[in-house]
């Protein structure tokens, strides 16, 4: 039977959203649980953490330029610089790395 | 902060992630054509869904034309790691946010604007997301319908450049916090680690990114909770660091 892309997509939706939204939705307390207050602080830098390493080194399709990236992204980060300028930057880094690349 | 200010601040820093969103997307929609998804169907498809690892998924259960079930159990799985986020979230919003300032601020509760989110100072302002929502979700849903109408247009380089944006951005959050909180550094350290190990390891390569990433997440995060409580910040007044 072939099945239909629309409902596909409704239900891809509906689980979607029902994810993101009970959580923020029924939990109107501020939790009192130390041990789960502590699990929820470290969840986000422990989860964009993950997400990012391996990744970040394979995500340009070239583990050198991918490097280049990282340490670029890392240094303005340590440096503290705010989102988009390390985000931008690190962007330019790796386009230049990959055109210094095809020269050598 | 003021709600306009709030909502200028979220545009600022959204706009990075509207931008790699389109870079990110355009390859979706790319895959989408390949999937046999109308421009229509796949332009939908990023707009209510705004989710990178769900959709690539969604795209193979789709193909493959399995079943209805299949789409809900893969959809949670790899997904499941924004409810953590949306309790994380829960946290950091006033806990006198209505009911409809939450439900709002659930669409856009993806893995970037929840890293900026969590980013911000203080409690968040629902208009904090609605700016970033503003141009995330436009980014990511005008760059789906441009990758299934044009291909493979746009220089190749580009593309891989601007695929590194959102790591850089997630560096820019974890860094400076990690430069603060040694325990936070350490958490961070074991997980990347282990994020290391796990993909490369040939007995874990079975374990999907999405399903990695929730795994990790909870036992590095209950380790790191249970090793490291965090002091409770001015209630009992004399722990403060």
């Amino acid at each position: 039977m072939k099945h239909d892309a629309w409902i596909y997509i409704a239900i891809m939706a509906l689980v979607t959203y029902l994810i993101r939204m009970l959580p923020l939705t029924l939990l109107r307390k501020e939790i009192k649980n130390k041990t789960l207050r502590s699990f929820l602080y470290y969840v986000p830098y422990v989860t964009l953490t993950v997400m990012t390493i391996p990744a970040i080194f394979t995500a340009t399709g070239d583990i050198r330029t991918g490097i280049a990236g990282f340490l670029c992204a890392f240094l303005l980060a340590w440096k503290k610089q705010s989102l988009p300028v390390v985000a931008f930057v690190s962007c330019v880094v790796v386009f230049l790395t990959d055109i210094l690349l095809t020269f050598l | 902060m003021k709600t306009s200010e709030e909502f200028f601040a979220g545009l600022r820093d959204g706009f990075p992630i509207g931008l790699g969103y389109l870079a990110v997307s355009f390859t979706l929609g790319i895959q989408c054509r390949d999937a046999g998804l109308s421009v229509a169907e796949a332009t939908v498809m990023s707009l209510v869904n705004l989710t990178s690892a769900g959709e690539f998924a969604a795209l193979a259960i789709i193909k493959a034309s399995s079943s209805y079930l299949e789409m809900v159990i893969s959809q949670f799985i790899i997904n499941l790691r924004y409810m953590l986020m949306s309790f994380a979230l829960s946290q950091k919003v006033d806990p006198s946010l209505s009911v409809g300032h939450r439900m709002g601020i659930s669409f856009g509760v993806t893995d970037e604007i929840f890293g900026i989110s969590v980013g911000r100072k203080g409690k968040l302002s629902p208009f904090y997301s609605y700016g970033a929502m503003a141009v995330a979700v436009p980014g990511w849903t005008l760059g789906t319908m441009l990758g299934v109408i044009m291909g493979d247009v746009l220089p190749g380089r580009i593309v891989s450049a601007l695929s590194l944006a959102l790591y850089g951005m997630f560096l820019a959050i974890i860094v400076p916090q990690a430069k603060e909180d040694r325990h936070v550094a350490l958490a961070c350290l074991i997980g990347a680690a282990a994020s290391f190990v796990f993909t490369y390891l040939p007995a874990a390569a079975a374990i999907s990114a999405g399903s990695r990433i929730i795994i990790l997440t909870v036992a590095v995060s209950l380790l790191a909770a249970l090793l490291w409580p965090i002091r409770e910040e001015g209630k009992e007044g004399h722990n403060e660091a």
